[in-house]
């Protein structure tokens, strides 16, 4: 499936996932998924918890294969073979880069500085050009006072940004996030909404997975609904979130009980929208 | 959370601006070491003493507070080594210098000359140790064992367990504070050792799931099989300067120890 703008059946998309499925023992995560993801594009999945979106960012960073189906990456095939060989697995990990949901999974290193230097130091840069996009990417994060503390000593908020700056600092042209602005606080999430919203302008394709609705359209150009492990509507992201009825099937939208200044409590769903 | 406390001490230590905290780690470790080894070799009192004071000067040179050393070092090493020097002042052979009443058993001047050796020698090790744990900051100390050709494979590994063992500590905090808030009055005996099955097989799958997860985290950024290491230290005059100091003091201490 492709979001509507889509204007390039020419030109080879970023990845091309064709009927994919995917099963953890006998449950079925991705079933029969198709996507279209174009370079360049600022791609939102909206899905609510369970819906198979993380599983399917972890197939299109190679971390697993599907069941059935195929994924071809800048038209190639993104197979176990290929990600092991040293050619196309090593570019591949340049050019592609995933942040996982819980910080806690990827900082697992002593340090900030130990953590932001894995990737460069796997992919065998100089120690100089290490060195150079360490410094530059800690303070493009403004993450350099952290540059010496351990994991252990920073809240969630500087956790999320030491694992994009431990990604960013390769520079990839992709970038995968996972629920990056779960659990933050607000000041923490609007400096993750931010670096989004600029990354605009910088030519980067990224994909990212959310059930926050609030944030869809300040992030994406485009937007696909997971529900069950499939792709059930792609779009712009103000026509889907427009669509009152495909959200509240999806479980991404629900009423719920408040109350308002006169003191009634009633129950609707709650939809924060830019008019402008 | 006792654990935690301490870590975090020492990390507040290890940040003061001491003699030691300005050394290089390696340096450090080499350094140390060069008084640890005269130390279990010395055959004089005088020497051991020495060495003995040269720990006590640096600790004090480097702000690390008597009491903690006296409470987690001096004490706990008189301790566990007096229980094991204990029999050598009945048992080696010697000239008596007294003798048990009732019992009647002598203590040998050789035997307590034995006793004093090993509990100095360990005492004096000890501190030593604690010198450059308490000093530096872990990850520096992980580095620094590549001088000793520690294989980098082991130093990362080293580095990451000591990264987890905090999650998986906060996690068995958390879960034990859990199990509590939801708890009226004591439990059995047996009541308590199935709770505790059941939150260490619980903890044990969590830590599973978190290494197979860790392990994608690495193979994300690039990782096949291979470790490299970045070290970011550089070794300075004053550096070379003390560690020229650790060595004279070392060979001194072997020269006057034989």
């Amino acid at each position: 499936m492709s979001a509507t703008h889509s204007n390039s059946a020419e030109t080879i998309p970023v990845y091309d996932v064709r009927d994919v499925s995917y099963r953890y023992h006998q449950v079925r995560a991705l079933d029969h998924l198709d996507l279209r993801v174009e370079a360049g594009r600022r791609v939102v999945l909206l899905g609510a918890n369970g819906s198979g979106k993380s599983t399917l960012l972890r197939i299109l960073n190679g971390l697993c294969f599907p069941d059935e189906g195929e994924v071809d990456f800048c038209g190639k095939p993104l197979t176990r073979e290929g990600i092991e060989s040293d050619g196309f697995g090593l570019e591949f990990r340049r050019r592609v880069g995933l942040v996982f949901q819980n910080p806690d999974v990827q900082l697992f290193c002593p340090t900030v500085f130990d953590e932001v230097a894995f990737g460069p130091l796997q992919l065998r840069w100089s120690e100089g050009e290490v060195r150079r996009r360490i410094s530059e990417t800690l303070e493009m994060m403004e993450i350099t006072h952290l540059k010496d503390r351990s994991p252990h000593h920073l809240s969630m908020g500087e956790k999320k940004r030491v694992a994009l700056a431990s990604v960013l600092v390769l520079d990839p042209e992709i970038l995968l996030l996972d629920e990056p602005t779960a659990a933050l606080d607000p000041k923490s999430e609007s400096h993750m909404i931010d670096f989004l919203v600029r990354s605009r302008g910088a030519g980067k394709t990224i994909v990212t997975t959310t059930h926050d609705l609030d944030i869809a359209e300040d992030i994406a150009d485009d937007c696909f609904v997971f529900h069950e492990g499939s792709i059930v509507a792609g779009a712009l992201p103000s026509q889907i979130l427009s669509d009152v009825p495909l959200l509240k099937r999806t479980n991404l939208l629900h009423a719920h009980l408040h109350v308002h200044k006169s003191g009634e409590v009633h129950s609707h769903p709650h939809l924060h929208r830019h008019e402008e | 959370m006792d654990a935690l406390e301490h870590v975090f001490y020492a990390e507040e230590v290890a940040r003061a601006d001491g003699l030691l905290q300005r050394l290089d780690a390696r340096v450090k470790l080499l350094g140390l070491l060069a008084l640890i080894l005269p130390a279990a070799a010395a055959r004089r009192f005088v020497v051991l003493e020495g060495l003995f004071a040269v720990a006590v000067v640096l600790a004090a040179l480097s702000r690390v507070s008597f009491g903690l050393l006296l409470k987690r070092v001096w004490i706990a090493v008189l301790l566990f080594t007096g229980v094991i020097a204990l029999p050598a002042p009945f048992v080696t052979p010697g000239r008596a210098v007294y003798q048990l009443p009732w019992l009647g058993w002598p203590i040998t001047a050789q035997g307590l000359e034995s006793a004093g050796y090993l509990v100095l020698r360990v005492e004096t090790a000890a501190t030593l140790c604690v010198l450059l744990v308490l000093t530096t900051r872990w990850n520096h100390v992980l580095k620094a064992l590549r001088v000793l050709r520690v294989p980098a494979v082991l130093v990362t590994i080293l580095g990451m367990t000591y990264r987890y063992v905090f999650l998986v500590l906060q996690t068995a905090h958390d879960m034990f504070e859990s199990r509590r808030s939801r708890m009226v009055g004591e439990l059995t005996g047996g009541e308590r050792r199935r709770v505790a099955a059941s939150s260490a097989g619980v903890l044990m799958s969590k830590t599973v799931d978190l290494s197979s997860e860790v392990y994608l985290a690495m193979q994300s950024r690039g990782f096949r099989g291979d470790v490299y290491i970045l070290d970011e230290s550089r070794i300075q005059r004053f550096d070379w300067i003390m560690l020229a100091g650790f060595t004279l003091i070392s060979a001194a201490a072997f020269w006057w120890g034989r």
